[in-house]
């Protein structure tokens, strides 16, 4: 299967600074939800703005499939109150969607009927949802989701994740995801990545949460993860962590 | 008809709204109105330079406003703070424009008519340049209204669909550039701000959606047009000072009707 995006020896520096990404590589394919686990200023943000073809490359290439439809929700979207805004309108910005289709997405999202709701009236929870059924009325092949779960509450993300896993397999579209909730997350991907300015480790959920570079980057917080692998353990799952270039010095600061 | 100075008034005011309400929005948006305020001031500079040189008053305001608009955009694109570049240019252009005046006598005098506007004096050639830059306004926000819309709300999300936020914030500082031209000889230099910012605040409170709140915002600066000209006429007040005194009754009365 060929890559939806793929990143060679990505490297991305914000000013004259120390690197913020260094010597990435990074793929998604098709119909896979991927995360992005690491901690504040690791560049979780900086690695999607990259594979979006936001930030100016310091050094490497990304490659998007040609005419890749994607479907971006950005990390805290903050609409002024200056500004009325209906979520119906909101779901036509840029392009326009009849009535129906973005009736259709609220109602996919969760969300029905929200249409006259002025967009700063929503709660967290609602307004996420509004922000993935825009995303999704472009009919993506890939969902760019960068902390969608910010601001909710351990129901709500929980939720928030089923949702997304059934849109995957509805539309069969890919899912790249930047996330904070190690636990949840780790359940609904495919594939880990664990990024620390570089990709520290990287695999299937079972084997990130058992490789000792995730271990010492998040601490206390991996153990539960580790315990609720090895609680699933008699599925089958014993691989070893992929891709793993540093061995387990890796969560050292830069 | 055109005949009648008050006519004339009536219509470059309403030439004025056309364009200020949509701009005045976006402005409101944006929280753009120190920019308004700078590229106002620095007119100044334009009104001096354009007697110097015996310019029309619309090509030298326009050509320092519009130079302060890409100055500001090279310098923020640079790291300078925004707050800080349109402090220093707008104040050194004022300053630079009233040195300036000094060397032109007759302008000492009749500085007045451009701070605060001189809308009962404007001409048939006033009205062509007003109608003509309104016009090119309305034209460029509704040509670019959902790129605009979209960038004034998430620049992330813009990005996303392929449009260039600096490129939609430059299009804004042109525009705004324009509207300082042609307001120049309507509210003046000082009260510019006012007519983008006072209609749009008065639009928020009733607008669901960003189009009805342009429109709305026209709409009040229309009324405010006739009504500050009718309390010039009764009253014998300044013209252009009654035009936004009468938008700023319309603001406050909609912030006791639409408290919820």
């Amino acid at each position: 299967m060929t890559a939806l995006i793929r990143a060679t020896d990505l490297s991305v520096s914000h000013g004259g600074d120390l690197p913020v990404l260094n010597h990435v590589d990074f793929l998604i394919r098709p119909g896979e939800i991927v995360t992005v686990v690491g901690p504040n200023g690791s560049g979780k943000s900086t690695l999607v703005r990259a594979l979006l073809g936001h930030v100016a490359l310091a050094s490497g290439r990304v490659e998007r499939a040609p005419g890749l439809r994607i479907g971006y929700v950005p990390q805290r979207v903050h609409i002024e109150r200056a500004m009325p805004m209906t979520v119906r309108r909101f779901l036509s910005l840029p392009r326009r969607v009849g009535d129906a289709q973005a009736a259709a997405a609220l109602e996919r999202t969760g969300v029905p009927g929200l249409e006259a709701r002025q967009i700063t009236a929503l709660s967290g929870g609602q307004f996420q949802r509004v922000l993935l059924a825009r995303a999704l009325l472009g009919d993506p092949q890939l969902l760019v989701l960068d902390e969608p779960t910010q601001g909710l509450d351990q129901p709500g993300i929980v939720a928030f994740y089923k949702l997304i896993e059934e849109v995957r397999a509805e539309t069969g579209a890919a899912v790249l995801m930047v996330s904070h909730d190690l636990l949840v997350v780790m359940r609904a991907s495919d594939r880990v990545v664990c990024l620390n300015g570089h990709v520290c480790c990287e695999g299937t959920p079972q084997a990130v949460s058992a490789a000792p570079a995730y271990r010492a980057m998040f601490g206390a917080e991996s153990q539960g993860t580790l315990a609720l692998y090895q609680h699933h353990h008699d599925h089958d799952h014993d691989h070893v962590a992929e891709g793993h270039r540093h061995g387990p010095a890796c969560a050292h600061t830069h | 008809m055109l005949d009648d100075f008050l006519t004339r008034a009536a219509l470059a005011g309403l030439g004025l709204v056309l364009a200020t309400g949509a701009l005045g929005s976006f402005v409101v948006w944006r929280r753009m109105a120190y920019f308004g305020d700078s590229t106002a001031h620095a007119a100044i500079l334009g009104v001096a330079l354009s007697f110097v040189f015996s310019l029309p008053i619309y090509l030298g305001t326009l050509a320092v406003a519009v130079a302060m608009a890409l100055i500001v955009a090279h310098l923020t694109a640079r790291g300078q703070s925004m707050d800080t570049v349109l402090g220093v240019l707008a104040h050194s252009a004022l300053a630079l424009g009233l040195v300036g005046v000094s060397f032109v006598p007759s302008l000492r005098v009749g500085l007045d008519a451009f701070l605060f506007g001189d809308i009962l004096a404007v001409t048939r050639t006033d009205l062509a340049w007003i109608w003509a830059g309104a016009a090119a306004v309305l034209g460029l926000l509704i040509w670019r209204w959902q790129r605009l819309v979209t960038a004034s709300v998430n620049e992330e999300l813009a990005m996303a669909a392929g449009i260039d936020p600096a490129r939609e914030r430059l299009i804004l500082s042109l525009a705004l550039a324009l509207v300082v031209a042609i307001a120049i000889r309507i509210v003046g230099a000082l009260l510019i701000s006012a007519m983008l910012i006072v209609p749009a605040a008065a639009a928020r409170g009733f607008s669901a959606t960003p189009e009805r709140m342009a429109g709305s915002a026209t709409l009040i600066g229309a009324v405010s047009v006739f009504g500050g000209l009718w309390a010039s006429l009764w009253f014998d007040t300044p013209a252009g000072p009654s035009i936004v005194a009468c938008a700023a009754m319309i603001y406050a009365a909609t912030l006791v009707v639409c408290r919820r």
